[in-house]
């Protein structure tokens, strides 16, 4: 306990210097100008026991930085991902980090309170992107694009609650895929899902598996089972947490939380417990019960030629059609798919659960919301969840101790010798000019072990060094950091053989 | 009712308003700020009025890239980065908004240019003016003492745009910076010749990159006779003499800015001074100058550094000048701007600046106001303008009439016949999956022209055609678009076949 009361001793320390200090200094910058002035003023605002001020460093809630090691990860996710997407011949597209308030208004029903408003300085009313799906919507009705396949990386940002799953971050990357136009049904469809699963392959995961349900499915699902219109919405919410929870759960709560019947609960039941391939959508045509609705129907047959085509794709086996999928976004009109992640036991363990990876679907009534005459672009697209991803290889890096690089420099230039400085200068300039990735020491006499520990803890794999004798000699040496054999090279032939070197290994 | 009647003439009348104004093909601004207020007018009668209540428009200052202009983007950055990798810089990212606190005075005027985020109970936040002061602050928050980094993303700036001019408010940036305390120059030297490297490489044609020294610029005020309380704005005078003529300089300065004639003339002396390493031999001998302590530094570092760019071959293509007196307050030693170059319209003029590409400096104090011992990290570092390189690189690309491809697209899956399109699906799955980049259209019975066609719009180079006969005979005809001729491929050797045509890179320039 202090001398001065219930405060901490700093908290009063830096109570009496909010007060001591005049005005106006808590930005030196913007008193004096003069360098050498503010230096002076700085030094003496500073005293070592005394804190600079009660601002705390950090990220904000829900956001960080990512280190190299990270963006070494993140970029191997992204070069994979733009990959696929390239390989299908998508159009690369970027919008603005935010959009007039009004744009986003409306699009994501319950989570709108989720969007992040910059501030009213005068200006127009705006907001930070939710997702990629709504700037894509307005970018085909603003510039009137009929048809489009695009791709788009880029972060977006929401005010999750920071009491929900841990790791959830109010600022995430996503990489989408989407093709707008009016096609012939299903075959832009089937090419989605053809690329989330090379995607989720080739990033090596592990085992996945994509569920694959209808909106109207869905609906007609609900209408046969006697549920109420009113309680679509509430009801799907309940549906959708099967991959979670139980289905006594999920029935309890549809009955005892959302008032309804149990009867229809039951019914609903019979449904969405139930998941398969191709011949569950046969079965439910046969269904008495939703054979009688038009939806329904639609829907089924819709997945019908979609299986055909996911066969021809040779991915039919990742594929489930599974009645509880009832994801989130109000926009989704045909088909909607998610993809998870299939644990070993040995993850389930681990508790690294992430939940799904990827997810889509169609959704023809977006654009018409944008277009002055309402005019609709059917688009269906996906999404890769690439923090999720990021998270499992991340960990699965650490747990590896496998050592990553950060840098791409493949030849260091050293010297053991004092005063050769401006000698390597001129061999450094001569690599970069010659297209090496090259490195040396910012100091003007380094010691060699000093040079050659740093090639072995940042991996560059060669190193050049030039003394007294080989300036003599015209040579320079070239040695591989691993085997720390050497060789000498004339000078002229370094650019050469360094880039032999480096293509044969 | 009667309300409702009066506002719907003003609706009227505003929306006539507007169209005049359209038809006068008045300021875009102006249009604008009518069109507001319609809507404005508008929404007072309710939601019935109209489906639609906004314009399609993104917000002020800011812009799609289309797929052409991202083919562009990416091309330079490819540029930008390799060059960063090439000098061993590692790579961080940091979110888009900060604490408003990390911000805050770090700016000086520019302050008001900041975007904040709206209080929405939690933390003020505000989107980040640059990727210096976040990298000053990543420097402090993990206590590192030397990196050397790349970061290339957005930043915002609530500016007066001219988008025409390239001046946004959503704009990229391309940063290198290398922290740490090192023998002098040898940093500085390097994000020099990085410049000269990258802008080399973009080939947009003949630059200058202009070098001055914080404390030179700061000695050689004291030395006139400025004031110090007017150092800064008189900074800002000097600074456009890249933009108007000494004599208006001079009026700004006397005149507006209330320094003293003689003053003015003193400062004249040295500023419209440049040259190369020779000039910093001669104000080292400069009587005046050479008896402030703080120039004296300056020019000695300048020095050294003339000699380590003279190593590295790019000496001719720096210009020590006296009037670089660049904006931001953090900059503590050398600083550096690179302008492109005009041809000159009659021989013997000097080239023009037609505003700077890439720009940089020494900035040895940032870090140290975020630690809360102030311990400092010196900095040196870069950033390029690549906005305006973007739109250089794609009017030289026009007016080359390069076709710029949006797709990276090797083959279309295409069929000659109905009922085909099983043929295709399996096919242009096999490609995909032996990773030819490879699309196919979407419609069950397309016609042949109508694919072909679409291969020349998009450039995509070959087509893998399948026919009822073909496939009897186990082939597929491969077709060059270009020159069109066609030839059969066994099935089975079709992969290795395209794969063999298009492994010489795609050339997208």
């Amino acid at each position: 306990m202090s001398p001065f009361g219930l405060l901490p001793m700093r908290a009063w320390a830096s109570l009496f210097s909010q007060v001591l200090r005049p005005s106006g200094l808590v930005c030196i910058r913007e008193v004096h100008f003069h360098s050498q002035v503010s230096e002076a003023v700085l030094t003496s605002q500073l005293k070592p026991h005394q804190e600079k001020s009660n601002f705390i460093i950090k990220t904000p809630k829900g956001t960080r930085d990512l280190s190299p090691q990270q963006m070494v990860v993140r970029e191997k996710i992204l070069d994979m991902v733009v990959g696929c997407f390239k390989r299908h011949g998508a159009k690369r597209l970027d919008t603005p980090a935010f959009e007039l308030k009004e744009m986003l208004t409306e699009k994501y029903g319950e989570d709108s309170g989720l969007i992040y408003d910059l501030k009213d300085q005068g200006g127009e009313l705006l907001s930070l992107r939710y997702d990629l799906t709504v700037p894509f919507a307005r970018y085909l009705a603003m510039y009137k694009v009929k048809k489009m396949k695009r791709y788009q990386v880029g972060k977006v940002w929401r005010r999750e609650s920071p009491t929900i799953v841990q790791g959830r971050y109010r600022e995430f990357c996503q990489c989408d895929f989407d093709i707008a136009g009016q096609f012939d049904p299903m075959i832009p469809d089937a090419e989605c899902l053809k690329i989330m699963c090379e995607i989720l392959s080739g990033l090596q995961l592990g085992d996945f598996l994509i569920k694959v349900n209808d909106r109207r499915i869905l609906d007609g699902m609900l209408a046969v089972c006697g549920v109420p219109e009113s309680k679509f919405h509430a009801i799907c919410t309940s549906i959708d947490k099967l991959d979670k929870i139980s289905w006594n759960d999920v029935r309890h709560e549809m009955v005892a939380k959302k008032g309804l019947a149990p009867e229809v609960a039951d019914r609903i039941g019979d449904y969405v417990q139930c998941h398969g391939g191709v011949s569950l959508v046969e079965e439910m045509f046969q269904d008495s019960r939703l054979s009688q609705n038009k939806q329904a129907l639609e829907g089924l047959g819709d997945l019908k030629l979609l299986f055909e085509y996911l066969t021809l794709f040779g991915i039919a086996e990742k594929i489930s059609f599974d009645l509880s999928l009832a994801r989130g976004l109000d926009y989704y009109t045909g088909v909607i798919y998610e993809a998870v992640l299939l644990q070993t036991p040995a993850q389930a363990e681990e508790s690294f659960n992430v939940g799904s990876v990827a997810a889509g679907g169609r959704y023809d009534g977006l654009v018409g919301m944008f277009d002055p005459r309402g005019h609709k672009v059917p688009c269906v697209g996906l999404s890769i969840g690439v923090e999720r991803i990021f998270a499992i290889l991340e960990q699965r890096m650490k747990t590896s101790g496998q050592k990553i690089r950060t840098t791409e420099t493949q030849v260091f230039v050293a010297t053991p010798q004092k005063n050769f400085l401006h000698e390597r200068l001129k061999l450094i300039s001569e690599l970069w000019d010659a297209g090496i990735k090259a490195e040396l020491l910012y100091k003007n006499n380094p010691k060699l072990l000093t040079q050659l520990h740093y090639c072995e803890q940042m991996g560059i794999p060669l190193v050049v060094i030039i003394g007294e004798q080989e300036l003599k000699e015209g040579v320079i040496k070239l040695r591989s950091v691993a085997s720390r054999e050497e060789v000498a090279i004339k000078r002229e032939n370094l650019v050469a053989e360094i880039q032999k070197t480096l293509s044969e290994s | 009712m009667a309300e409702r009647a009066a506002v719907e003439e003003l609706v009227r009348l505003q929306g006539e308003r507007v169209r005049v104004l359209k038809q006068q093909k008045a300021s875009a601004e102006q249009i604008e700020e009518e069109v507001a207020k319609l809507l404005k007018l508008k929404a007072q009668l309710g939601p019935d009025e109209g489906k639609q209540k906004f314009v399609l428009k993104t917000p002020k200052g800011t812009r799609d890239y289309s797929p052409r202009q991202m083919a562009v983007r990416e091309k330079v950055f490819d540029v930008i980065i390799s060059c960063f990798k090439r000098h061993g810089a590692e790579v961080i990212d940091t979110p888009v908004f900060e604490l408003k606190e990390t911000l805050t005075g770090k700016y000086g005027e520019d302050s008001k240019l900041i975007y904040d985020l709206k209080d929405q109970g939690g933390e003020l936040l505000s989107l980040r003016y640059d990727l210096t002061v976040p990298f000053a602050r990543y420097l402090a928050m993990n206590k590192l003492t030397n990196i050397k980094r790349y970061h290339i993303a957005k930043v915002y700036r609530r500016d007066n745009p001219a988008m025409t001019r390239g001046r946004y408010r959503e704009f990229y940036q391309c940063d290198f910076d290398i922290a740490g305390q090192f023998d002098p120059m040898i940093p500085d030297a390097e994000c020099l010749k990085i410049m000269c490297e990258i802008l080399s490489s973009l080939q947009i044609g003949d630059f200058l990159v202009k070098v001055n020294d914080r404390r030179i610029l700061d000695g050689m005020f004291a030395i006139c006779g400025v004031p110090d309380s007017k150092f800064r704005t008189i900074c800002s005078s000097v600074d456009k003499l890249d933009k108007v003529s000494w004599e208006e300089v001079k009026n700004e300065m006397v005149g507006e800015k209330g320094l003293a004639p003689e003053v003015a003339d003193r400062i004249g002396d040295y500023v419209q001074q440049h040259g190369g390493v020779s000039l910093v031999e001669e104000l080292l001998q400069d009587p005046e100058l050479s008896q402030n302590k703080q120039a004296l530094e300056g020019l000695g570092d300048l020095k050294l550094l003339f000699e380590y760019l003279t190593l590295f071959g790019i000496a001719d293509k720096i210009s020590f000048d006296l009037s670089l007196a660049r904006g931001l307050d953090y900059y503590t030693g050398v600083i550096y701007e690179a302008v492109l170059l005009q041809t000159p319209v009659r021989a013997g003029e000097e080239p023009l600046g037609v505003g700077s590409v890439a720009a940089g400096g020494r900035y040895d104090g940032l870090v140290g106001m975020f630690d809360p011992k102030g311990r400092k990290v010196p900095c040196v570092g870069l950033s390029i303008g690549v906005e305006r390189i973007f739109s250089i690189v794609e009017q030289r690309l026009e007016a080359l009439e390069e076709k710029v491809r949006t797709t990276e697209t090797q083959v279309l899956v295409a069929s000659a016949q109905k009922k085909l399109l099983e043929e295709r699906l399996k096919l242009v799955s096999e490609l995909w999956d032996a990773g030819i980049k490879a699309e196919l259209l979407y419609k069950k019975n397309p016609k042949l022209l109508n694919q072909l066609q679409y291969c020349e719009e998009a450039g995509i180079p070959l087509v893998a055609i399948i026919g009822e006969q073909e496939l009897k005979d186990g082939v597929i005809k491969l077709r060059s678009v270009a020159s069109r001729e066609e030839v059969d491929v066994r099935r089975e050797d079709l992969v290795e076949e395209i794969k063999r045509r298009t492994s010489q890179p795609l050339c997208i320039c």
